[in-house]
């Protein structure tokens, strides 16, 4: 597969950051606006496969590849649980939000959620980054081995 | 109960295609239906006439909310159950690649070498 | 202690994938697995007979969602954990010609985590959440050969349980709809005050069409022999012997029994459908000339008994009968471990026959028992339990179905016991017959023997069914079966026990 022309290749280059942005920003005020987790990572994931349909499959095989995709899913998936389990320690019940209980902060602040961000930006990377490998695996191996 | 005649027509389209269909990717066309039709009457069912959107502003109070906002618990599960019907979709189509490279067809009269 | 079930598998589940990104070690991952099983098996057993309730985040019960833990989840934990420790000793030897372990082992713990929260929530969505999580994970583990029929029965599977949970989600929606509460004891307290039944009513079908999609009732049973006989060894075992009974069977009954209070007609249904499904399946397996596809058919068929115990009990309840309802329901749950230890016994039995003879087709294998002693009288026991002869589990559990159904004048019922109880002892003659005695056929450049790793499971789960028949002594009954049936059949222990009213 190819990638397109070269507008779409520059315009795609300097929107991604911005794109990626968003999607964190989606993401990590889940508890005062619409969106939260998922939202936000189908977001950043959407991000990826613009770059990838810009761009073409080999470059984006050889720049990204699916590996580091993979990494991040579990790696994310693991702190969700370990805040779970931070909870059992500190709060007494698994996935209570012992961050709030000690620090309240003001209503309608970034911090007035407790853990609710720090699991709202975790589920987002798992999220996307699930979507990403599903994409590539589908589009960008296709002559897939027989085993 | 004409608010969710269009759920539930949306359902029956999608189980007729699910239950008559021959290729593959109209019974996968016909499973996202049917989510689609299930989320849309799990919404409709915390719906209240004349309702707002549950996000309390500043300065409100707890009992004016209650009074005024659309049912938030609906919109929860709603999201999840999109997650969820995301991953089986996924699955189903990856399922639908690989059938393909195997078989070289769609049709599902075609697919059948588990018999009996 | 109650979110360790779920919070370990679910932990295995996302490191052993991550793992296999950087050196790909099957033993490692296997014996992982081993470790958490045993761990989860042990810790089932120390906390059996306890009762209590855990709160999600400390929030409280209506608002919150809580783990339940009373006679019948203590009983259903202990199960779940026995098979798959089995199951994982015998992955150890089986899979170690596959490639891609870590992401098999991490599916199958995914799947295990499922299970055990659809076995502890008291949260109707939260149950559909983690059935949800158990069923995706077990679409992909059943297609994961990735040969040409592997991939059409998970397709069939897939496509068969997608409907199914469409189905369940529209009853739940609709069970928010007129209720207005998602804890299974809350609802119980509002059903009781309500007037007008009629949309708990469609709720109850939705669920019995959707939960019947899942554990192979008989209008919907044609995914399960593609996909039993079609998935690995292992994974063959898992499905058959406890995936459908924890998803379909327990998940119905806790909602029907605990949540709607048994509504109107709801027993009767869950009593013809259960009698259909011995009936049909047991006609179809007479034919089969697969092993693994006969024993899936069977598999149909024995969950046609398990179905019936528990709808005789709900029919005997709502005509005021307490007794022999219990006896009704005990004879249910009973039989539901029973057909656990002694189908996984059969599936497992199967993978190391297809390893030793390299073809499953019952016209060309022969002779075990001279090949192979261990596993051939282990496979033996395994056949004589399912059948019902009398010092095994099976005769057990299945007189007391009968008792039960005579006791409460439904001689009809009994009947249909008795007589597919035969049908089941033919066609596993059959079996015997042939690949038991007779000659050793001719196997060229396999391997002569079977090695300890696939023989040690087959012991242990044949001297359960040997030692599970004591289970009808009165002293046993009354420790291990008897809370599980109280549970089911009084909703106010149920109720009392989560909102502490």
């Amino acid at each position: 597969m190819n990638g397109m022309s070269r507008i779409v290749k520059t315009v795609s280059r300097w929107v991604a950051p911005f794109i990626i942005a968003f999607g964190i920003y989606i993401a990590l005020t889940g508890h005062l606006t619409p969106g939260g987790g998922f939202p936000g990572g189908v977001i950043i994931a959407g991000c990826f496969i613009l770059l990838t349909l810009a761009y073409g499959k080999d470059r984006v095989k050889k720049i990204i590849g699916v590996g580091s995709a993979e990494i991040v899913d579990s790696l994310a998936s693991l702190s969700f649980l370990c805040m779970g389990l931070l909870g059992y320690v500190f709060g007494g019940s698994f996935l209570s939000n012992f961050i709030q209980a000690g620090f309240p902060g003001n209503p309608f602040g970034l911090l007035s959620g407790g853990n609710m961000p720090i699991i709202n930006l975790a589920i987002g990377f798992k999220v996307g980054g699930s979507l990403f490998v599903v994409f590539a695996f589908l589009a960008l191996f296709r002559a897939i081995e027989e085993d | 109960m004409f608010t969710y005649l269009l759920a539930f027509i949306l359902f029956a389209v999608g189980l007729y295609s699910v239950i008559n269909k021959r290729n593959l990717i109209k019974i996968i066309m016909g499973i996202i239906i049917m989510e689609h039709a299930v989320n849309a009457f799990l919404i409709l069912i915390g719906y209240r006439l004349s309702g707002e959107a549950p996000i309390i502003e500043e300065g409100a109070t707890v009992t004016e909310f209650v009074a005024a906002a659309v049912d938030p618990l609906p919109q929860a599960l709603v999201i999840t159950s999109i997650v969820i019907g995301l991953g089986v979709v996924a699955l189903m189509v990856s399922l639908a690649v690989r059938i393909y490279q195997h078989y070289e067809t769609f049709d599902i009269t075609e697919i059948r070498k588990l018999r009996g | 202690m109650l979110p360790l079930f779920v919070a370990i598998p679910l932990g295995l589940g996302f490191l052993l994938p991550l793992l296999e990104e950087f050196r790909e070690r099957s033993k490692l991952y296997a014996g992982a697995m081993i470790l958490e099983t045993g761990f989860l098996l042990a810790l089932s057993l120390v906390k059996f007979g306890d009762k209590g309730i855990y709160r999600m985040g400390g929030w409280p019960p209506p608002i919150g969602i809580n783990y339940v833990l009373d006679g019948l989840s203590s009983l259903i934990v202990v199960v779940i954990s026995a098979i798959a420790f089995v199951t994982a000793i015998f992955s150890l030897t089986y899979m170690s010609e596959y490639r891609n372990l870590g992401k098999f082992y991490g599916l199958f713990s995914l799947m295990l985590a499922g299970m055990y929260g659809v076995a502890l929530t008291g949260d109707v969505f939260n149950m559909y959440v983690y059935l949800e999580v158990a069923a995706i994970s077990s679409y992909a583990l059943v297609g994961f050969n990735r040969g040409p029929e592997e991939i059409e029965a998970s397709f069939k599977y897939l496509v068969m349980g997608a409907v199914g949970s469409v189905f369940i989600l529209l009853g739940i929606a609709m069970l928010y709809g007129s209720v207005g509460s998602l804890n299974i004891a809350e609802i119980s307290v509002r059903v009781s005050e309500m007037a007008d039944k009629s949309f708990i009513l469609l709720s109850t079908a939705l669920f019995i069409v959707g939960f019947g999609l899942k554990a192979a009732f008989v209008p919907f049973h044609s995914w399960l022999p593609d996909a039993h006989s079609s998935a690995p060894t292992p994974i063959s075992a898992m499905l058959s012997g406890v995936l459908i009974k924890v998803l379909g069977i327990y998940a119905l009954s806790r909602l029907l029994f605990n949540g709607l209070n048994l509504p109107e007609l709801a027993p009767q249904v869950l009593t013809w459908v259960g009698a259909g499904s011995m009936f049909i399946g047991g006609m179809i397996a007479l034919g089969q000339k697969d092993l693994k596809r006969l024993l899936a058919y069977s598999s149909v068929s024995q969950m046609g008994y398990i179905t019936l115990g528990l709808g005789m009990g709900g029919v005997l309840i709502s005509q005021g009968k307490p007794a022999i309802a219990t006896l009704a329901l005990i004879g249910g749950i009973f039989h539901l471990v029973n057909h656990a230890t002694y189908k996984s016994l059969l599936f497992l039995f199967s993978g190391g026959v297809e390893k030793l003879y390299g073809t499953r087709d019952l016209s060309e294998i022969s002779g075990i028992t001279g090949l192979s002693p261990v596993s051939g009288a282990a496979g033996t026991v395994g056949t004589l339990s399912i059948s019902g002869i009398p010092p095994f589990n099976g005769f057990w559990s299945k007189l007391v179905i009968v008792i039960a159904a005579i006791w409460g004048e439904m001689y009809p019922l009994a009947g249909i016991v008795l007589f597919t109880s035969a049908i089941t002892l033919a066609y596993y003659l059959k079996v015997q017959k042939e690949l038991f005695l007779g000659e050793v056929a001719e196997r060229a450049g396999l391997p002569g023997k079977i090695s300890p790793g696939l023989y040690l499971p087959l012991v242990i789960l044949a001297i359960c069914c040997i030692g599970l028949g004591l289970l009808y002594l009165p002293e046993f009954r009354g420790v291990v079966l008897k809370p599980a049936a109280l549970a089911l059949q009084e909703g106010s222990e149920y109720t009392k026990l989560v909102l502490g009213l």
